[in-house]
């Protein structure tokens, strides 16, 4: 019972720092219909960049300077990259974002190389904050998910209550008319994308300590960060709430509880065969779930798409 | 919101994309010919194996453009298809009894008949819609394959993968497939053969849908068409040549790897296929071949290579979303109106200083990235032939002086060029 509350807070963690990512990717593409393939690489710029301003300045000003600009540096790829390319349609857009995430792993690759950065928790930070019978919380983790749900509410507030907040709300459903009541619509979609990544770049400082800092780090959470929006719904906030904490709470159980398919198998009635080690099957007999907790989003994702092509809270796709 | 491309005949741009081309017999003619005879010309090892490679992409990137350029349908994982053919190619070279009745030459089509059962499948609920839908399944399904492969140990064979002998085949005609040049004449057959396969299919009425549907899916529908349908045969059809092209992969390498499956391979099949363009069924063609050469040569000469092509890929999106192929289409008209030559010195007065300008840049590069990363007292570096300090400060002004000063006579020869462009692309009034 004890393990299962510590598997709780671990997903929550790792739930919340997807939702993190995905909040702005959902955020941008129910906008502008663009899906930001590049939206992890900002993520791991976020890692860097704090990495590189904590060496000078220390863990709390690279909290504060690296998100920012990281914001200005999307806002600058949707300005003078993005906004030339849709002119061409969706699919060289998605081809654009994507070349982008590639052309970024290759310059951090540049700067800092190909090691991990001794990008580390701060020593503030550093203590157990409780301990769950023997097994201890670090502080760093609980400092996670407040910043996370701080964010979230806080997104949540200037998107419904704020004047600004209604405007975007508007400009998402009916762009046009937004503009013919004279806002201005493409600085919307530019705030907004600077916005989507700058949330992507907390998410990268705030990770990079315990999931560490490396070119990789964007290949890793990318494919899942996808997989996410397309389970909660594509353009959905709370569908990314929820199937970002369902994948959190999913992948962290998975790897905890060592559950094999032979006794799977055995339960429901099927007895392993006599001769294991010539069965073309034999992999399968002898899966375990740590071992498939990687996979298991994507599963699940495919499940979805056939089940409910929409995802859980998605409008139809017409 | 609709995720489809659409066309708008109005710009030059996406007229380009409706790629209504036919072709005629010569260039299938002289392609024959030249491949047949390459060989004779490039007589070593290594440059076979290059053109091996070549072959091989491109079938898998005209596979690829089935889908993108005619079909409207992105796919960020395309190289399970093939790697999965590969895969059950390899497996039939090591079931011996069966693999000693066929001969060599017909195994790719087992490839394909793989390929395009796993299309078949994934097609069944992936092809539901185009666009953005579209492109997040193929990444998961995608991920989905290549996580699987250190998983389903029998099949993928784990992280070392499998490997096999393509000589215990049945003897064709007498050859063994012993050595490289036999296993180049039997690629080039099946790059032909396919080659001319998919130009047919493009030709069929199922072709023609699938370009109706890629440009306006609602009035496809309105015609009586099903767009799904027309999508799902598309993306079978692509499975299939993928598939033959994972099995070449397998003859020629006799070894299949995650490598072949990942994530990576499919952004590199995108990549040469939009390198190539696009709009036009022989783009990844030229797509093919530029991206194996520019490989080849540069990651011999420098480790940056891919950081080179990431630059190439995004200045293409941005810039010539033609690709080659739209660029060279582009001085069809030019030509047609016989004023071609008058863009010659134009060109070369614009286009010499950039690319001169532009291996500047690229050695300010390299030079920073030696400062960076090499290991201390390692000072020297060699690039263009010329070996120097990285810590002197006289190539760095040699270099920006040749980078500001290349870059610069071509942005004060621009206008003219465009100028010159216009004058070409205009009939008659010449003076």
């Amino acid at each position: 019972m004890d393990l299962v509350l510590v598997n709780l807070i671990d997903g929550l963690v790792t739930g919340l720092l997807l939702f993190m990512l995905s909040a702005g990717l959902t955020l941008i593409f129910s906008m502008m219909g663009v899906l930001n393939f590049a939206h992890a690489s900002f993520y791991m710029l976020g890692a860097y960049f704090a990495y590189q301003i904590s060496i000078a300045l220390g863990f709390w000003m690279g909290l504060l300077i690296a998100p920012l600009i990281v914001g200005v540096l999307g806002a600058g790829v949707e300005r003078y990259g993005l906004r030339r390319v849709h002119q061409y349609g969706h699919v060289p857009e998605l081809i654009f974002t994507f070349g982008l995430a590639l052309l970024i792993e290759e310059l951090v690759q540049f700067i800092w190389g190909k090691n991990q950065m001794p990008y580390s928790v701060p020593d503030v930070l550093n203590f157990t904050a409780f301990a769950i019978s023997g097994n201890s919380i670090p502080a760093y983790k609980i400092f996670m998910i407040f910043i996370s749900v701080g964010i979230f509410l806080g997104l949540l507030y200037v998107l419904t209550k704020t004047r600004v907040g209604m405007i975007i709300q508007a400009a998402l459903s009916y762009p046009r008319t937004v503009e013919a009541l004279g806002h201005n619509v493409p600085l919307i979609f530019m705030g907004v994308f600077g916005v989507g990544t700058a949330l992507a770049g907390v998410a990268g400082v705030i990770a990079g300590p315990v999931l560490g800092t490396f070119p990789g780090m964007a290949f890793v959470l990318g494919s899942i960060v996808f997989v996410t929006i397309v389970i909660g719904g594509l353009g959905s906030l709370w569908g990314a709430l929820v199937a970002s904490l369902l994948i959190g709470w999913i992948t962290t159980f998975a790897k905890s509880y060592n559950i094999e398919m032979e006794n799977i198998l055995n339960a429901i009635g099927i007895s392993t065969p006599e001769d294991l080690s010539e069965s073309v099957f034999r992999d399968f007999w002898s899966l375990t779930s740590p071992q498939i907790a990687d996979i298991l989003p994507y599963i699940l994702m495919v499940l979805i798409l056939i089940f409910r092509p929409a995802g859980l809270f998605g409008k139809r796709i017409s | 919101m609709t995720d489809q491309l659409s066309t708008d005949p109005a710009k030059a741009v996406e007229r380009m994309r409706a790629g209504s081309m036919t072709l005629s017999l010569a260039p299938w003619v002289i392609a024959t010919v030249v491949l047949v005879f390459l060989p004779m010309v490039f007589t070593n090892n290594s440059a076979l194996t290059i053109m091996n490679q070549m072959s091989i992409t491109i079938v898998f990137a005209l596979a690829y453009n089935m889908l993108l350029g005619q079909g409207g349908m992105l796919s960020f994982g395309h190289a399970v298809y093939a790697g999965v053919g590969g895969f059950a190619c390899m497996h039939i070279m090591n079931m011996s009894d069966f693999f000693e009745t066929i001969p060599l030459v017909i195994l790719p089509i087992f490839g394909g008949l793989f390929g395009m059962g796993l299309a078949m499948i994934v097609g069944s609920f992936s092809t539901r819609s185009a666009g953005t839908v579209f492109a997040m399944i193929s990444l998961g399904v995608g991920e989905l394959i290549a996580a699987c492969s250190v998983i389903i140990v029998a099949f993928f064979g784990g992280e070392e993968g499998i490997s096999g002998d393509r000589t215990y085949a049945q003897p064709f005609f007498g050859v063994e497939f012993l050595q490289q040049i036999e296993v180049y004449y039997l690629t080039i057959a099946w790059l032909i053969i396919s080659a001319a396969l998919m130009y047919l299919w493009s030709r069929t009425p199922v072709g023609r849908m699938a370009n109706a549907v890629r440009d306006n899916p609602e009035r496809a529908q309105f015609l009586g068409y099903s767009a799904r349908w027309v999508r799902y045969y598309s993306f079978i059809a692509s499975g299939f040549f993928a598939g033959i092209a994972g099995g070449l992969f397998a003859i020629n390498y006799e070894i299949l790897t995650e490598e072949n499956l990942n994530t990576a391979s499919s952004g590199v099949i995108l990549l040469v296929t939009f390198l190539g363009g696009v709009g036009f069924f022989f783009g990844p063609i030229i797509g093919a071949i530029a991206f194996t050469l520019l490989q080849t040569v540069l990651s011999l000469s420098t480790e940056l290579w891919a950081f080179y092509a990431g630059v190439l890929f995004v200045a293409t999106v941005m810039f010539f979303p033609g690709g080659l192929a739209g660029l060279i289409m582009m001085h069809v008209a030019a030509f047609k109106l016989g004023k071609a030559s008058g863009l010659i010195k134009p060109y070369l007065k614009t286009l010499l200083p950039a690319a001169i300008g532009t291996l500047g840049l690229a050695a300010l590069v390299e030079m920073t990235f030696h400062l960076r990363h090499a290991a201390t007292g390692d000072d020297e570096m060699t690039i263009f032939w010329t070996t120097f300090s990285s810590h002197d400060i006289l190539p760095w002004v040699i270099a920006v002086v040749i980078t500001a000063v290349g870059l610069g006579i071509a942005k004060v020869t621009a206008p003219s060029l465009k100028e010159a462009w216009n004058e070409a692309n205009t009939a008659g009034g010449a003076s």
